[in-house]
């Protein structure tokens, strides 16, 4: 196991530099400079203002400069849009928003999502199961970008129940409805794979022998069944994880949440690109992470993999 | 009676004859299996509906995508309703452009960048996983550790990065999906191919002398094909939902032209002024369309891959 953990760490390591370097090298190679305005500087001002961003070095050194404020300060360097603000306060604003909704979008996608494919899979071919079937295809189709307007329609301009927009702190009625935009296909996904694994396992040989032992139904699903069906859902936590991140950029520019994707999207209508390569390798750091994480668990719950 | 006997008369016929018994192929197999599936059918044939409308309607309109109609212009909550009369069948935007010929120019933008994308991920997955797959060793150790790192980069991120860096336009958008769409197809395709080379009649091929490259293109792609056309199937909606939530942001397709995602956006923007049929018929399209690709794509799984069933 403790192998396991260090391999796959040792690899999470080059894949962040690669993912550093690699964007450092599309800002590198963009055309214009970061201060190319409409109305030209005057040639002395501009080699200031590049001195002083440190854009006169050598390409490697510039690199080795990033990576080592990055590695050692967490620090993403200004913003070359707001003189006065650095890419970190752009960063400490939003996190705390995306964090607040996505953890609520997660834990609601999960929870749901099983209830709804561990009870359409117990009764399977009832009038349960097809609901739930029924709800999880319809969800396939409702991305975020379509949930968003769909709830805003209806909780909002119809029924006037929840604020169209905004943050106010994160207070309930403004969580709700980014928190069902982002979670619903995901929702969808984590009941199907739970639906399917579940019943694949209750056709196994060794829940046929848990029944015939005489154990309550409770006690087979919940002691025997459970843990082997939630693998494949456990497998999906890493690309819900880095959707719902992504799902974040449209859920923050339409409901105005202030997150760290409407930061990035602006940053990308204002070529702010040392704030959007900020972002980027901020939530790379996450999803390798996070990624991470999740294959040392699945180790740990399923000694085959960590064998192989 | 009579039937009976005729039968027993053509049968006896065939054995007299020695006619051979028609044997099924693996495609006519997974032909006749897709075609049960009523709900993949019906899909195939609402979908071919879609993609016909979107090129053929827009001469049955009066209006062309980006002309602005002028007397709706401003009024479109009051004016610029659905209407056969004044030519909007599915009425205007607030800026006086015409919804349907925008819906059906959005359809086919959506649909190129799904099936385009698809297919370069089709192409160059397929080649690199079987390359991977057939060669072993070190080169297939290096080539899928790229892999590995490529998909765990945030690839929406690096995407419109790209497109900001390198501007913003429908050719670079194709470069951009088309880049990262791959590598999902090339695993699969790697693992496939994997199991296939072990087989008899690769080993049949090798002590015959043949090439490498030759028996990769004559011999493992084609039993390849079946997984490759399913995860097509899948990849194209999953390449549409893309193409959409880069055009939502308004990072993607840029005005004039227009996408699903970038229509949705716009009847999102507009719907408190009572312009609903803004959002609605390109929703419904958008909707329609993805659950077409996804009933497609389950019934050519189970068409292919019976034991999933």
């Amino acid at each position: 196991m403790f192998s396991f953990i260090v391999r796959r760490v040792a690899y999470a390591v080059p894949t962040l530099l690669i993912l550093i370097i690699a964007s450092f090298l599309l800002m590198y190679a963009a055309p214009g400079g970061p201060f190319t305005t409409e109305r030209a500087l005057p040639p002395e001002v501009l080699k200031n203002i590049e001195a002083r961003y440190g854009l006169n070095d050598p390409l490697a050194v510039q690199i080795w400069n990033y990576i080592w404020n990055v590695v050692t300060n967490f620090d993403f360097g200004p913003s070359f849009k707001y003189r006065d603000r650095s890419v970190n306060d752009i960063i400490s604003q939003g996190f705390p928003v995306t964090l607040t909704y996505g953890i609520w979008s997660f834990i609601f996608a999960i929870i749901v999502g099983l209830s709804l494919g561990i009870v359409a899979a117990i009764r399977h071919n009832t009038t349960a199961d097809y609901a739930a079937v029924g709800v999880s295809i319809g969800a396939q189709v409702l991305p975020n970008f379509v949930m968003a307007p769909i709830l805003v329609l209806i909780f909002t301009l119809w029924l006037r129940w929840l604020p169209g927009g905004g943050w106010n702190g994160g207070q309930i009625e403004y969580v709700i409805m980014p928190v069902i935009a982002l979670s619903t296909s995901y929702m969808a996904n984590i009941a199907r794979l739970a639906r399917s694994s579940m019943l694949e396992v209750l056709n196994s040989n060794f829940i046929r022998t848990a029944k015939a032992k005489g154990l309550s139904e409770r006690n087979v699903i919940l002691k025997h069944a459970l843990k082997p069906a939630l693998m494949p859902v456990i497998s999906y936590l890493g690309p819900a994880f880095v959707g719902m991140i992504t799902g974040s950029v449209v859920v923050d520019m339409y409901f105005s949440t202030g997150g760290m994707g409407q930061y990035f999207v602006n940053s990308a209508f204002n070529r702010d690109y040392s704030v959007m390569m900020g972002i980027t390798i901020l939530i790379g750091v996450l999803t390798i992470t996070f990624n991470t994480v999740v294959d040392i668990v699945y180790a740990w719950i399923d000694p085959r993999i960590r064998l192989s | 009676m009579i039937a009976k006997s005729s039968k027993m008369e053509t049968l006896a016929e065939n054995i007299v004859e020695q006619q051979a018994v028609k044997g099924r192929s693996l495609w006519q197999d997974a032909i006749s299996r897709f075609v049960r599936n009523k709900a993949a059918l019906v899909s195939v044939f609402v979908l071919i509906f879609i993609t016909l409308l979107s090129f053929v309607g827009p001469m049955f309109s009066p209006w062309d995508y980006e002309t602005i109609d002028w007397g709706v212009m401003g009024n479109a909550a009051t004016m610029g309703y659905p209407s056969i009369e004044t030519g909007h069948y599915f009425g205007t935007d607030d800026l006086g452009r015409d919804i349907f010929a925008r819906t059906m120019q959005g359809t086919q933008i959506s649909l190129t960048v799904g099936f385009l994308g698809a297919a370069v991920a089709v192409i160059v997955g397929t080649l690199y996983g079987a390359i991977s797959g057939y060669v072993g060793g070190t080169l297939d150790n290096v080539l899928m550790r790229i892999v590995d790192l490529l998909l765990s980069v945030p690839y929406m991120f690096v995407l419109i990065l790209l497109l900001v860096v390198f501007g913003r336009s429908l050719q670079m958008l194709f470069v951009g999906i088309g880049l990262f769409a791959w590598m999902d197809m090339a695993r699969i395709v790697r693992g496939q191919t994997l199991s296939i080379k072990n087989k008899e009649f690769i080993e049949a091929a090798v002590a015959s002398g043949v090439g490498s490259f030759t028996i990769i293109m004559r011999h493992i792609v084609p039993n390849l094909l079946g997984v490759v056309i399913v995860y097509a199937s899948l990849l194209v909606p999953q390449l549409i939902l893309t193409e959409s939530f880069i055009s939502f942001l308004g990072l993607g397709v840029q005005e004039p032209m227009t996408s699903w995602g970038a229509l949705i956006n716009e009847g999102a923007k507009t719907m408190q002024y009572g312009v609903i049929w803004q959002l609605a018929f390109p929703l419904a399209f958008f909707i329609v369309g993805l659950f077409c690709f996804f009933f497609i794509g389950d019934g050519l799984r189970d068409a292919f891959d019976p034991k999933d069933r």
